[in-house]
């Protein structure tokens, strides 16, 4: 295995600069666009109720057009020069202290660039589609447009400080969406939930910028990573574990978890756009960002991956248990990202391979969702699967294209899904010794159980016996929302090929994550032991589906779980451990906080307020209103400066 | 040719002291020229046109000649280059001075709008300032609606002083400058339409005490000419660097300097209203009216602190030493005492007369730095407080008492006004929070460029009393805004005039230049401001060097 090392950012050459390139020294626009949009819409409140949604779909597509032509500029360029740094405003600069917005172009941040316009784009459209008859739908446009700029915020900028800022913009966006319908209690409790949670690593990860700026005294990437190596062992593990804290939070991983399901109650687009394909990542992307901490603190590393391989196993058995279509599906996403969180954890050997499998679960699972709510829009909004059934030959273009991301996410050999599922396999056994393979061992658990848990939604769903509700009508879904799952569905099909044969993703996102070239090769895959191992739980895995949910008659009513299946339809008493360990403490904490805040706090915040107060009032007598008195106060001015000139320092 | 001195060698001959007649620059001093004409022609205008014409026509004059005055300032920016001393040594002109002439002109044409704003045909002066308040001769004025256009050429003299303060290079020159600019704000601040009694009341206090300040200024410079021999900023520069005048060569003069620093530093902080010398400043910002409050606050700040810096930077800079230990008396006095006392007014027009009590202390904060630096911030900080204050008061001369329609000082009476005129109330916060240094306000950039500068030269505990006393100012800031948005008015409120052109303008301005010296101060710092570098002589940007023809 040929290793190539190379970190653009510890080369002594700072990034080059976009000012020959007219597409890139204006990157701004691709966040200003949407930005806009959402400015427009919810300024211009019902006068842009007609053609509000419009233009909001219209923006992020020019946003995706200038990605593009940005692609094509980075790969105009050599290896090395295809970091660009693009100058975007000054605030200020006094002295030796400038505050500036700096954005990096680099092929990392482009590749997600490219996802969430493109996959942000179809969604638009579809839901212009799925919200026809929303009330809110201007509401809900703009927030999907602050979406898409908070979410290029945070993969555009050049120093954390700034990725922070777009972090906090898509876990607003995330909350409003969540939220969207408000006049649902379960829709607000799980958008205040899903707040409450990020909270937690949204801190972590801003005391992991503080402590960035103390010890190491910067917050832009290059000088972080250029300050890596002669940095103490102890802050980088340290600064690693807040990042991973973060990482956590935003991308619901064990422990903070417990959002990701709740969040369900938003809009279907939302679920797809959001808390499938692209925010919920912005934590593998954080973590392969801020490598190189990561390569200098190896404990922070097997953290990585012990929370990556616990999350993708817990999300697995969830999704295994849930009846509740979105549900299921949004376990299934925390296990995917378990498993790039994982690969993530690998170092240099997995990045690629983590970014490649972030790329294809965008397209799938976003086409799944879209597929999920196509289902629910011809069954009246019923999420159960128990009250499905049969539904292929009624909506053909929705089970085509759910399929076909159905056969991604198991990996079936040759879909886009098999290609880097077998990458992060094949990185994770790569990595030697005990480890690889616990750790590999582990991978394969975990498509086993996407196998089983794909497979027993694809039963219940669209095969065996209707078992609708009455009045059900189910009907296929306008060509608005058709069109963008077929988009998708290409995506399903053949990006991963595209991206993994031959490395050329590998190769493209090489000089920012130095990452080992894999020389992943299909006849590797198929004929490795792993390779094999993966087959055979692939299928061993659909046919328990099968024998469990299609052989047999499903029932419509969930049958009296064991022990372990209430135990997963719980979602692993998530919400439960979350409310003994922190809930109650923390409301009984915040009870005695309140008791000292009135007391101690608000006593002595009143007292220097009356202090103050009481001063003022002395003072203001000196303002008596006669010239004399004036004219004595002069004096005495006079005499303190008299005094004060005697002194030296 | 400039013929640097040096210190160890004998003082060249200066300029000006010779028996020849001075070379006059005019085209250096074409602004000034311009100003001064304008007011002489105004005043024979004054004597010999019809009333009837007469306000039109001065208003144009005055617009006219400070348009001309900024757009010579700006044409002469290449032509002083690093700067030169003009006019026989009396006048400097430099990039520095040049920026707050610039500020100056543009800041009096923005409160020439205030003050040419009629409402219902009446603007804000006395219809006849020589009759007694109430007399039957006064109501007689009203009626046949007389005015005094007088204001304009007196406001064209106050800032002909306003530009010759802080060019001065010679103490009598500036000596001039001050009188020529006080004496006619002095009159001005007593021909307030409303409250008369109340205005003439504030005019004589400015009146008394400004001689009295005067007086102790006068002294000050008698006695630093006792102790260099000359008035001439660059002979006493020189004088300080060598020990004295030759007379004392010994050294043992020194006390005539310190003395003449305390005297002269005294006239010049009661200008710009520092603590304990700011007991005028509520008072006559209270009475005078309003549009000419607001000339005071934005240009007559610009114009002395523009004086304060030249002095302590020029003739005194190599004497820094001396005066540290009381500028930080004074700034930290100022700072606290003026935010304490600011808590509990009730009066928005003594609220910001003591707020710019405060913001003085600030800027003094930043002539302590005694660096580029802290010249480049203190300039900034300047430029930005005249906007903002300028469109604060032209707010408040639209809020007004539901009876009589006299303006509403009265805080309590602003509740609702967020409801009533959302607009207005948004601006005035906007105003607020730039007064109180919030991000994206130019308040921010220039706090942030005075402390910064501050804490280069070592005076971090200054800062920290700066800090805090920011801390208190935002209370009663945001104290207004709490009560213009959210407490309902008792009873009916006040009322709101309509803002007609002349002060919608202003507070357009005001809120244009707020933000975008806010969010986009870059070229404002860049280029108009002197290169600033921490620790470097404000002296070197300067010119207090002899050019020899």
């Amino acid at each position: 295995m040929a290793v190539t090392r190379h970190h653009a950012y510890l080369a002594a050459e700072p990034a080059a600069t976009a000012a020959d390139s007219v597409v890139l020294s204006n990157a701004w626009l691709l966040i200003a666009l949407p930005l806009v949009g959402a400015a427009i819409l919810l300024l211009g409140g019902r006068r842009t109720n007609a053609w509000g949604p419009l233009l909001a779909t219209v923006l992020p597509v020019v946003s995706f057009v200038w990605a593009v032509l940005a692609l094509f500029d980075l790969l105009g360029r050599g290896a090395d020069a295809r970091s660009v740094s693009v100058p975007v405003y000054e605030w200020f600069a006094v002295g030796d202290f400038s505050a500036k917005i700096d954005l990096l172009v680099d092929p990392l941040s482009i590749t997600f660039v490219l996802l969430i316009t493109f996959v942000g784009s179809l969604i638009h459209v579809y839901s212009l589609g799925y919200m026809a008859e929303d009330p809110g739908k201007r509401r809900f446009f703009a927030y999907l447009n602050l979406f898409v700029a908070a979410m290029l915020v945070l993969v555009l900028a050049d120093n954390f400080v700034l990725l922070f800022l777009g972090w906090e913009g898509v876990g607003l966006a995330s909350y409003l969406l969540i939220g969207f319908w408000q006049y649902k209690p379960t829709a607000a409790t799980a958008a205040k939930k899903a707040f409450l949670i990020n909270r937690v690593g949204d801190m972590g990860l801003l005391i992991a910028i503080m402590i960035m700026f103390t010890a190491l005294g910067a917050v832009s990437f290059s000088d972080v990573f250029a300050a890596v190596p002669g940095a103490n062992d102890g802050v980088l593990l340290a600064i690693g574990l807040l990042l991973l804290l973060g990482a956590c939070g935003k991308s619901a991983q064990l422990p903070l978890q417990a959002w990701l399901l709740d969040a369900m109650e938003g809009p279907t687009p939302v679920s797809a756009l959001i808390h499938a394909a692209t925010m919920v990542t912005a934590g593998v992307y954080l973590i392969v960002r801020a490598g190189p901490i990561f390569e200098a603190a190896p404990v922070a590393q097997l953290t990585v991956m012990t929370v990556g391989a616990a999350t993708m196993l817990a999300g697995g058995i969830i999704a295994s248990a849930k009846d509740d279509i979105k549900k299921s599906l949004a376990g299934s996403t925390m296990s995917q990202i378990g498993m790039m969180v994982l690969a993530a954890g690998l170092g240099p050997i997995g990045y690629a391979a983590a970014i490649a499998h972030l790329v294809t679960h965008g397209f799938f699972k976003a086409g799944l969702f879209l597929g999920a709510g196509s289902v629910m829009h011809g069954m009246n909004d019923d999420v159960n699967m128990r009250k499905y059934g049969g539904l292929a030959s009624k909506m053909p273009i929705t089970f085509a294209t759910f399929g076909l991301g159905y056969l991604a996410i198991i990996g079936f050999p040759l879909l886009s899904g098999w290609w880097t599922k077998e990458s992060i396999i094949s990185a994770t056994f790569g990595l030697g010794g005990n480890l690889g393979l616990v750790f590999g061992s582990l991978v394969i658990l975990g498509a086993a159980l996407t196998a089983f848990y794909m497979s027993r939604m694809v039963f219940m769903t669209f095969l065996g016996k209707k078992r609708w509700d009455e009045g059900v009508h189910p009907h296929e879904s306008p060509v608005s929302m058709t069109a963008p799952m077929l988009a998708l569905s290409i995506g399903s099909i053949a990006l991963g090929g595209f991206l993994v044969a031959g490395d050329r993703f590998a190769a493209f996102l090489q000089p920012v994550t130095g990452a080992e070239l894999p020389h992943f090769t299909v006849g590797h895959a198929f004929a490795s032991p792993y390779g094999i191992a993966a087959m055979v739980v692939l299928v061993l895995g659909v046919a328990a589906a099968w024998a469990i949910y299609l052989r047999k008659p499903v029932e419509r009513t969930a049958p009296k779980g064991n022990l372990v299946t209430d135990t997963a339809r719980n979602e692993l008493y998530g919400n439960e451990i979350n409310e003994g360990l922190f809930m109650r403490p923390g409301q009984v904490l915040t009870k005695a906080l309140v008791v000292i805040e009135d007391k101690v706090i608000d006593g002595a915040v009143n007292g220097i307020g009356a202090g103050v107060r009481d001063s003022s009032t002395g003072l203001g007598k000196t303002q008596t209103g006669f010239a004399r008195t004036y004219a004595l106060t002069m004096l005495i001015g006079a005499v303190i400066v008299a005094a004060t000139l005697a002194v030296r320092f | 040719m400039n013929a640097l001195y040096v210190a160890d060698g004998a003082p060249p001959s200066l300029p000006g002291i010779t028996d020849a007649p001075p070379t006059l620059d005019w085209w250096l001093l074409a602004p000034i020229l311009v100003v001064f004409g304008a007011g002489v022609l105004a005043v024979l205008f004054e004597a010999f046109m019809p009333k009837k014409v007469l306000r039109p026509v001065q208003i144009t004059v005055a617009a006219v000649a400070l348009l001309v005055t900024f757009v010579l300032i700006v044409l002469q920016v290449e032509a002083v280059g690093d700067g030169v001393i003009v006019a026989g040594g009396v006048l400097a002109m430099d990039r520095v001075v040049l920026f707050l002439q610039g500020t100056i002109a543009v800041l009096a044409l923005i409160s020439l709008m205030l003050i040419a704003e009629r409402r219902d045909g009446r603007d804000a002066f006395s219809a006849q300032a020589a009759t007694v308040p109430g007399s039957e001769e006064e109501r007689r004025h009203i009626l046949a609606g007389s005015q005094h256009t007088e204001v304009y050429p007196l406001v064209l003299f106050a800032v002909l002083g306003m530009l010759l303060f802080p060019a001065a290079n010679d103490f009598l020159t500036m000596f001039i400058a001050l009188e020529v600019m006080s004496l006619p704000l002095y009159l001005l601040c007593g021909l307030a339409r409303r409250r008369r009694l109340f205005s003439q009341e504030a005019a004589v206090k400015y009146f008394l005490l400004g001689a009295f300040s005067s007086a102790f200024f006068l002294f000050g410079i008698a006695l630093v000419y006792g102790y260099a021999g000359s008035v001439n900023f660059t002979a006493i520069r020189q004088a300080v660097d060598a020990g004295g005048a030759e007379i004392f060569a010994d050294g043992n003069g020194e006390p005539l300097l310190i003395m003449g620093i305390g005297l002269v530093a005294i006239g010049l902080l009661f200008k710009v209203g520092a603590v304990p010398f700011h007991n005028w400043k509520p008072d006559v910002y209270q009475g005078a009216p309003t549009p000419i409050t607001a000339l005071m606050a934005s240009c007559t700040l610009v114009a002395a602190f523009g004086a304060l810096l030249r002095v302590f930077f020029v003739p005194f800079g190599g004497s820094v030493a001396i005066w540290e230990p009381m500028l930080w008396t004074v700034a930290i006095l100022t700072m606290v005492a003026a935010a304490v006392i600011a808590v509990t007014q009730r009066d928005i027009k003594r609220l910001l007369a003591y707020s710019s009590v405060v913001h003085a202390g600030f800027i003094l904060t930043a002539v302590i730095a005694s660096s580029t630096e802290g010249l480049a911030g203190a300039m900034f900080y300047l430029a930005a407080y005249g906007f903002t204050t300028l469109g604060a008061f032209a707010i408040v001369t639209l809020v007004r008492t539901r009876d009589g329609g006299q303006e509403l000082g009265d805080l309590e009476g602003w509740a609702g006004l967020g409801r009533r005129a959302p607009g207005l109330a948004l601006a005035l916060s906007l105003f607020l929070l730039a007064f109180a240094g919030i991000p994206l306000t130019s308040g921010f950039i220039g706090k942030f460029a005075v402390f910064e500068a501050a804490i280069a030269a070592g005076a971090t505990p200054l800062v920290v009393v700066g800090v805090i006393s920011s801390a208190v100012t935002a209370y009663f800031y945001v104290r207004i805004i709490v009560v213009m948005f959210f407490r309902e008015s008792e009873g009916e409120g006040p009322t709101v005039a309509r803002a007609g052109a002349l002060t919608g303008g202003v507070i357009t301005v005001g809120v244009a230049a707020t933000l975008a010296l806010g969010i986009f101060p870059g070229p404002v710092l860049d280029n108009l401001l002197p290169d600033s570098e921490a620790g470097q002589e404000p002296a070197a940007v300067m010119v207090h060097q002899v050019t020899e023809e």
